[in-house]
């Protein structure tokens, strides 16, 4: 369809859930921006290939999922920069005191395989069903929910059984603790 | 409180807690709004022609 300013508005409300899911995939508030960039061109240069009336989030979520797995490949060896950079993006830095419980998170997040982060993301975190996450990934809804569900037992595996002592129940305990000046 | 059920060994309340930590950790950014770069970019591309050029000024395929 032709680039109404209706949909150029629905496309510019997209934008902080792609930055969200960028720097989710990514682990690096600049590459993000720079795949939510890219993506925003890709979607605008092909509008013609919009359908209206579908899901537009989704639409540009499948750009830019293409772009990072493409990019992805490319520069997976200067990746481990990431640490570090995801909380430079954070205009609200987390408090003290939960910032090394989400620094925990963060870094398990990003030993998941990819399959599962995105799938987890998506369905978690950004709120698409499951059918639209498997449209998202040029998947199956099964594999989608089955790759959900295998990041969840990682993640739990990774922040709650190996991390038993720092992620109890005493967490709350800890944060306040951890609040009073520490790190 | 929530029925705690063992499933792989996960229960729900570490299922909660993973939930709650991906959220807020995706919602710290969606707060952070349209950036002026992105409101400025979609601002000036008036269509697909122009979108394209500028994919191209910066070395996209």
């Amino acid at each position: 369809m032709p680039l109404t300013n209706s949909l150029r508005d629905d496309i510019l409300a997209s934008v902080p859930s792609l930055r969200a899911f960028a720097i989710s995939l990514s682990g690096n508030g600049d590459r993000a921006d720079d795949l939510v960039q890219e993506t925003l061109l890709r979607a605008i240069a092909n509008i013609d290939s919009f359908q209206p009336g579908s899901n537009l989030p989704a639409w540009l979520f499948t750009i830019l999922r293409n772009l990072f797995r493409s990019d992805y490949r490319k520069r997976r060896r200067e990746v481990e920069d990431a640490e570090g950079n995801y909380a430079k993006t954070l205009k609200t830095q987390p408090a003290q005191n939960a910032h090394l419980e989400f620094e925990e998170f963060r870094a398990a997040l990003e030993k998941l395989p990819q399959d599962q982060r995105e799938a987890l993301i998506l369905v978690g975190a950004s709120g698409f069903s499951y059918e639209d996450a498997a449209a998202i990934c040029g998947c199956a809804v099964g594999t989608i929910k089955s790759r959900v569900n295998r990041a969840r037992s990682k993640l739990s595996a990774l922040l709650y059984v190996d991390g038993a002592e720092d992620f109890g129940p005493d967490d709350t305990v800890r944060a306040v603790i951890g609040g009073n000046g520490g790190r | 409180m929530k029925e705690v059920k063992k499933q792989g060994g996960l229960n729900s309340e570490i299922q909660s807690r993973i939930g709650h930590q991906l959220r807020a950790m995706y919602d710290d950014v969606v707060r952070q709004g349209v950036p002026d770069r992105f409101a400025d970019l979609i601002r000036k591309l008036d269509g697909p022609e122009a979108a394209a050029e500028i994919a191209k000024k910066d070395g996209g395929e």
